[in-house]
């Protein structure tokens, strides 16, 4: 249609696409494509036009929006480029939190553990599988990232609307039918049918904050695995100043990639923690559509709440009566003479239908059966 | 239950067609924007431009919001402005390609051999072609889109289906063809318009969206609300919109479990105007405050606020 603008119009939309995805919008060839397509129908040198298509184009979700316009911005001139660092700072911190989480509390007591050797270690699996995350040296992370990766969470099972074939149940008229009809009308055996049953949706809020450092990582390739798990999709967040959807970054097979993009994607690693804040911005923004209805709604915290705790206790409120169980994993809950005193803990609990541990392999094992609905209480 | 056979032979001449440059082809946004207008649909710049290039580049659009800012009326919008069908699938849990598709008229399929046994009918080829013949067919809606010419394709909140119905649509989409082992494969003689809606429940599978063009539906500013009120509820009086309007606009800037979205306001007004009220006062905002706020938390805090105070900022 209209030719492009004097310069080479590709050239400067595909530079445009670059930028996008250096600021985290999957703005891959075909999207480009598609971008060059329609402005060959609009007016390329029109702002607004260029502006429409590649947000129309480019994007893919909320998400991307608020990037597509900061990258817009500062690529073809124009207002509020100011905004630009948001995104570059964090990068490495995962490892970080891994290496200095380590010698804090084993400088604090349990003394059992000096001078264990690796090798009875690697045979002790059983013993790894009852130690906190907390004080674990780096050999015995490594296995336990291993062990880690066996996981499958499964939610509980709710029958469905739909029909499945199965061996009993309510006659299927209509596979009979075509049964029959196969044998050119002659009488077979009645087909049955019966609901099918799927897994409830599981939902994961991982408090990756500050206060959470030491079971962060382990929590995390906890959700990896448990994403990878079962037919539904499980998801998950990171909690910590801010609420992250990190399950598309925990959709890579392997958990160091997928741990690595979740790094990179939370912005907020090891920062205070806002609960009651950050699960209203899950219920707002998700839960309260429907992925929290009817799903068994995981919290991985240990319930340090800055702040008034009763926004926390309104919000968990909210999510009980939203979603099918809640069930809070608390890291610390372990400890000896652990009461649930932080105030965000003792507000939250009244809308928790199970309260676990989440400090060992144990624990999460434990966890995942209360998930599945095996073992309540 | 009905068979579609009789449907396609209509269909065959009388539709116009959107080939070449007939009446249903917009010539840009703009003209994109007056045909929704007319319609009594008022979309803003990106919309209008989201439309032209899906009717132009023949992709789907995907329309993600809040519930009520008009996902799903831009699809009716879309059928009025072109002149064409609407077809509708809702999605659900578990939707599958036999209620989404096609499906085989099993009860009629049996009862045409017993009358064909009753005939005394002997020849079982031509039998059994006839039984899975089209007229034994039953056209779900995506069937039915591809088979209806020039037509709008509704596939309401997608993100309600399974990933295993996305991958099934996204083949659907890319190619609109669809196979019946016993018939062959049909193609779409024109492309039908998509519209996708989500109310990101989930999130939809990535290779879906990068088909189609993303639109995200922000709830609009006062004056364009206004005039979609003033459009939808001709029974308000001019001061009666303006208020509703302004009403809503300052609760959707309160911290609500539910802001209200477009919809909300239109029944809002006409709430009020079915009342009789020409202008509105603080005790019929209370009144009436169940057709815009759904929670019970949300209507105690509204009831909270001065409502005279924020009816008397903008009468002023």
């Amino acid at each position: 249609m209209s030719a492009p603008e004097a310069v080479d119009a590709p050239a400067v939309l595909v530079g445009f696409a670059r930028a996008l995805r250096a600021a985290g919008v999957d703005a891959g060839p075909d999207r480009v494509q598609a971008l060059i397509g329609a402005l060959d129908v609009l007016r390329p040198g029109v702002r607004s036009d260029v502006y429409w298509s590649g947000r129309l184009t480019l994007c893919g979700s909320r998400d991307d929006l608020e990037r597509y316009d900061r990258v817009f911005a500062a690529y073809f001139g124009g207002a509020g480029a100011g905004s630009r660092a948001v995104r570059a700072a964090p990068a490495t911190r995962l490892r970080v939190a891994l290496r200095d989480a380590g010698p804090a509390p084993r400088t604090g007591g349990e003394g059992e553990r000096d001078g264990v050797p690796a090798a009875v270690l690697a045979g002790s699996a059983e013993v790894l599988r009852h130690r906190d995350f907390a004080g674990l040296t780096e050999a015995e992370r490594g296995q336990l990232r291993r062990l880690l990766a066996a996981f499958a969470l499964r939610g509980e099972p709710r029958r469905t609307a739909r029909l499945r074939p199965a061996r009993r149940g309510t006659v299927d008229p209509r596979r009979t039918v075509r049964e029959m009809l196969r044998w050119g009308g002659e009488p077979a055996p009645p087909l049955h049918r019966a609901r099918a049953e799927r897994p409830r949706r599981v939902v994961l809020l991982v408090d990756v904050s500050g206060s959470m450092a030491a079971y962060a990582d382990a929590l995390l390739r906890f959700a990896h695995a448990a994403a990878h798990g079962g037919r539904v999709r499980t998801e998950v967040f990171t909690i910590s100043t801010r609420l992250t959807r990190v399950t598309r970054e925990l959709a890579h097979r392997d958990p160091d990639t997928a741990l690595a993009a979740v790094s990179a994607a939370v912005p907020d690693w090891r920062g205070g923690t806002r609960l009651g804040e950050l699960l209203r911005d899950f219920l707002d923004r998700w839960g309260q559509r429907g992925m929290a209805r009817g799903a068994v709604v995981v919290v991985l915290s240990d319930g340090w709440e800055r702040g008034d705790p009763e926004p926390l206790a309104a919000q968990m409120r909210r999510l009980h009566r939203l979603a099918h169980r809640v069930i809070w994993a608390n890291p610390r809950k372990a400890r000896p003479g652990y009461a649930p005193v932080a105030a965000g803990m003792a507000a939250a609990l009244p809308s928790v239908d199970a309260f676990v541990e989440g400090h060992s392999l144990a624990a999460l094992e434990r966890l995942a059966a209360v998930v599945r609905g095996a073992d309540d209480a | 239950m009905r068979p579609i056979a009789r449907e396609e032979q209509e269909d065959g001449g009388g539709v116009e067609g959107r080939g070449g440059a007939g009446p249903a082809w917009p010539t840009g946004p703009d003209d994109v924007r007056v045909r929704l207008e007319q319609g009594g649909y008022l979309a803003d710049d990106g919309l209008a431009v989201a439309c032209f290039l899906a009717l132009r580049l023949r992709r789907p659009i995907f329309c993600e919001g809040d519930a009520g800012v008009g996902k799903t009326a831009l699809a009716s919008a879309l059928a009025t402005a072109l002149d064409a069908p609407l077809i509708r699938l809702q999605c659900h849990e578990g939707i599958d390609a036999s209620q989404a598709l096609y499906d085989w008229d099993f009860p009629r399929q049996l009862l045409h051999l017993r009358a064909a046994e009753a005939a005394g009918l002997t020849d079982a080829d031509r039998l059994e072609d006839e039984l899975y013949g089209r007229r034994f067919l039953i056209a779900r809606p995506l069937l039915r889109a591809l088979e209806t010419r020039s037509c709008v394709l509704l596939v309401d909140e997608i993100d309600r289906a399974d990933d295993e119905f996305e991958a099934f649509l996204l083949e659907l989409l890319s190619e609109y063809t669809v196979t019946i082992p016993e018939l062959g494969t049909l193609r779409a003689q024109s492309p039908p318009v998509v519209v996708l809606t989500s109310n990101r429940t989930r999130e939809v599978h990535d290779a879906l969206k990068r088909r189609c063009l993303y639109h995200w539906f922000d709830h609009p500013g006062f004056a364009r609300e206004l005039a979609i009120v003033r459009r939808r509820v001709p029974s308000a009086s001019a001061r009666l919109a303006e208020q509703v309007t302004a009403l809503v606009q300052a609760l959707r800037a309160q911290e609500l479990v539910k802001p209200p979205g477009v919809a909300e306001t239109i029944d809002w007004a006409e709430a009020m105007a079915a009342l009789g009220a020409t202008e509105a006062d603080a005790e019929l905002a209370v009144a009436t405050l169940g057709s815009v706020l759904k929670y019970r938390e949300d209507l105690e805090r509204a009831r909270g606020l001065d409502l005279t105070a924020l009816l008397a900022v903008r009468g002023a």
